[in-house]
C-alpha cells in the first residue's frame, strides 16, 4: 500500500509493518498507526511516520549511539501492554527535536518510544523514576556510534 | 472542583476502579498512592504537559530537513 509522507513523499509500505500505538504519542493521541522508514543519511536515525496523516512524523534516534549508558527497565504493565515476552522483541528509540545545525538538536531521553517489533505494538513511556532529561543535547558522534 | 479532606492512610475512590490513597504528608509534600487499571496512564501533570509540548515541537515540519541531515556524518 502507498502512504504519503510530507518528509519522504509517496512511500510504498507493507501493511504488516504498521505499528499500532494504542495511546498515540503524548499530545498527539489521535494518531495511532505508524511505520518506521529508513532515512538515507549517515546518522543513527529513522523516521516514525503516521500512516494516517502525512504531516505527522518524528525522527527517532537509536539512543545508545548518542548515549551509550542509556538504560531503563520496562514496567510489568508496559510489558503486558506491548505483549513483550523476551528482550529481543523490544526496540527502544528516542525522539529528536531537530534544530539547525544538527548539533543544536535535542533528544527526549525522558519519554522514549518502545516498540515490540514482532507484535507491531508501540508506546511512548515516561521514565518516572529516572533522572533523564526531556531535552538532552545531541553529543557529537565520534564515529563510534555507527 | 470537588474538594475532600483526607487524613493519612485514607483514600478516595474514583469511578469504581481507581483508588487514590494519601500515604503521607511531609510539610508541603503529599505522598499519594494510586491503584488503577493498567489501561489508565498516570503522569505528573507538569511532566506530561512538557512531554506533550516537546512532541509537538519535534514534529518534522520541514521537508528540507532530509537534505540538511545528509550533510552530517
Amino acid at each position: 500500500m502507498k502512504i504519503n509522507s510530507n518528509f519522504l513523499g509517496e512511500v510504498e509500505i507493507v501493511e504488516q509493518d504498521i505499528l499500532l500505538f494504542e495511546h498515540g504519542l503524548m499530545g498527539l493521541e489521535e494518531y495511532k498507526k505508524f511505520v518506521l522508514l529508513p532515512l538515507d543519511v549517515d546518522l543513527p536515525i529513522i523516521l516514525l511516520q503516521s500512516t494516517e496523516c502525512a504531516e505527522i512524523s518524528f525522527i527517532l534516534a537509536f539512543p545508545y549511539a548518542f548515549k551509550s549508558d542509556y538504560h531503563f527497565d520496562l514496567s510489568e504493565d508496559d510489558k503486558e501492554q506491548l505483549q513483550i515476552e523476551k528482550e529481543e522483541d523490544v526496540m527502544a528509540y528516542v525522539i529528536i527535536t531537530f534544530k539547525e545545525p544538527f548539533e543544536k538538536s535535542t533528544l527526549n531521553l525522558l519519554a522514549p518510544v518502545v516498540i515490540n517489533i514482532n507484535k507491531k505494538l508501540g508506546k511512548q513511556i515516561v521514565l518516572h523514576d529516572k533522572d533523564y532529561p526531556l531535552r538532552y543535547p545531541v553529543p557529537t558522534l565520534k564515529g563510534s556510534g555507527k | 472542583m470537588l474538594v475532600l479532606s483526607r487524613k493519612k492512610g485514607e483514600s478516595i475512590i474514583i469511578g469504581d476502579n481507581i483508588e487514590l490513597k494519601v500515604l503521607g504528608v511531609d510539610g508541603e509534600q503529599v505522598k499519594l498512592g494510586i491503584i488503577a487499571p493498567k489501561t489508565v496512564t498516570i503522569h505528573r501533570k507538569e511532566v506530561f504537559e512538557e512531554i506533550q509540548r516537546q512532541n509537538k515541537e519535534a514534529l518534522v515540519v520541514n521537508a528540507d530537513l532530509l537534505e540538511q541531515l545528509k550533510k552530517y556524518k
